[in-house]
């Protein structure tokens, strides 16, 4: 059965946009049918990550108003066959998305795909209570710094009250990405400890993403750092989280483990 | 929290001081039930409903009044004098299970309004005065960032965690079994012994019955220790609970 994911945050730039090409190309690798939808209408980038924005014709917009068929607007990714991409539009706002077409178009993508990849806009309005609507997991993109952690509870607020799952009364499951993660910067304790963010925002841990140049090299030559450099350590961790989201258990390992401390730290499964 | 206006002679200008208040902070009255206390005004004073209009175009929401003369005109619509705020008025709030309370908490100016309307403060019982003692909402789950739960019948308790910017507003004790970050409001309906313990203070806000502190009035040494806080006269105690 299709799982429709969102990817969200409340914060911008904590990495929703990365974190989206990066799972969806990781699961994509594994074989499964994806597709990563752009919901950011009026800012779209999720098309500049995976290299597609002069491919872009048609967009979620004219689908979701029915001037376009979803396969229209649909973009194969090169690399992969079965990873496809539906692009946001940069001319319209978030009011041009209606309840009932981006329902619609859900319904079309879920017998078409076995993963759909909700990239959200940052902030609480609209466009991000629409990303998350219609979704089975959510995973939840944060830096180990105040202001994003105290978003993200704020979003994962919303989670449990605005999407269709919770006005059913059923709980959506929620994964935590750490990204953005500074090891030199955590060592000189200038970051929120890991622990402290997994006790806050109380969810499970989906992975750790280090902070690397290989990420911004990679949307440089527009690729989800998991299709542009599969050895480096972002797009192990994203691997790794890929499979964690398929619900294999893998044990999350810190970048650049200093020493038994946060292997001892990790020792107990990440909280429920 | 309900607040109390009280208008003084000459209307005039206490409509501009209020004006004056409302340029400052704009935000100030959103979504906050108001109580008019006409104690200060002479009981010959003919204008309530015009009062009454005036307030209501500047987008302060009243929801009872206090003190007013039965035989004021207009004065009968607002029910004359009603109980602390909500005690009574919110009684449905109260019998609604945990799970509704909380998937309503992300509209609370709408559920506030809703609960405040004025026909529902006139049938208030006139007698129900001071501390209400009701069932414990219990909450199993954390209380994330930008939700409120309100239960003015009665004690709440908190198995999770209160997030920065969640707001708990009971009308007893109010009990957090995990770290309470938030604001906790006890003792709501003005009940001077109503308390507020957590596991874990790291407050921004506490308040019962209507004093408050926020975190930067104690001492730095509770943050993320076991506390509570209870009311000694008129100041709010804090100490540590080992």
């Amino acid at each position: 059965m299709a799982q429709v994911v969102v990817v969200t945050s409340g914060k911008g730039g904590v990495g929703k946009t990365t974190s989206t090409a990066a799972l969806g190309a990781a699961l994509a690798q594994g074989g499964e049918n994806v597709v990563v939808v752009d919901f950011d209408v009026g800012l779209r980038n999720l098309d500049l990550v995976m290299g597609a924005e002069r491919r872009v014709v048609f967009d979620l917009v004219n689908v979701v108003q029915g001037d376009a068929k979803l396969h229209q607007a649909l973009i194969r990714d090169k690399r992969l066959e079965n990873l496809a991409l539906l692009p946001a539009s940069q001319t319209r706002d978030k009011d041009a998305l209606t309840s009932e077409g981006v329902t619609r178009v859900v319904g079309e993508l879920r017998d078409k795909f076995d993963w759909i990849l909700c990239d959200s806009p940052a902030g609480i309005e609209r466009g991000a209570t629409l990303a998350m609507r219609h979704a089975d997991v959510a995973v939840v993109v944060t830096n180990a710094e105040v202001s994003s952690v105290r978003d993200s509870d704020r979003i994962i607020g919303l989670l449990d009250s605005k999407t269709e799952k919770a006005e059913r009364g059923q709980r959506i499951p929620k994964h935590l990405l750490l990204t953005r993660y500074d090891a030199a910067r955590a060592a000189r304790g200038e970051m929120l400890k890991t622990e402290d963010v997994l006790e806050i925002l109380s969810i499970p841990l989906l992975g750790i993403i280090p902070e690397s140049q290989e990420v911004l090299r990679a949307s440089n030559v527009g690729a989800p750092v998991t299709l542009a450099n599969p050895t480096s350590s972002p797009a192990r961790a994203y691997a790794e989280a890929a499979r964690r989201l398929k619900g294999e258990q893998i044990r999350v390992s810190v970048p650049a483990e200093r020493s038994g401390f946060f292997g001892k730290l990790f020792g107990r499964r990440a909280v429920a | 929290m309900a607040l109390v206006l009280a208008p003084e002679q000459p209307l005039p200008f206490w409509l501009e001081a209020l004006d004056a208040q409302i340029a400052h902070a704009p935000a100030f009255f959103d979504s906050r039930p108001v109580i008019l206390d006409f104690g200060l005004l002479p009981p010959d004073q003919p204008n309530v409903a015009e009062l009454i209009q005036n307030l209501a175009d500047r987008g302060i929401r009243i929801i009872g009044t206090e003190g007013a003369h039965p035989s004021w005109p207009g004065i009968a619509k607002w029910g004359g004098p009603i109980g602390p705020a909500g005690a009574t008025s919110r009684g449905d709030a109260a019998r609604r299970p945990a799970g509704r309370v909380l998937a309503v908490a992300e509209e609370p100016r709408q559920e506030a309004r809703q609960e405040a309307r004025p026909q529902e403060a006139m049938s208030a019982p006139q007698a129900a005065v001071g501390p209400v003692e009701g069932p414990t909402l219990l909450v199993e789950q954390a209380l994330r960032s930008g939700q409120q739960i309100v239960h003015e019948a009665g004690d709440v308790t908190i198995l999770g965690a209160v997030a920065w910017g969640a707001e708990i507003i009971a009308g007893g004790s109010i009990h957090v079994y995990g770290a309470l970050r938030g604001r906790a409001i006890a003792g709501f309906c003005g009940n001077k012994r109503a308390r507020i313990f957590c596991r874990r203070l790291e407050a921004e806000l506490l308040a019962i019955d209507g004093l408050y502190r926020t975190a930067e009035e104690w001492d730095p040494a509770l943050h993320g220790a076991p506390a509570q806080a209870w009311l000694d006269g008129e100041t709010m105690m804090l100490a540590p609970m080992d």
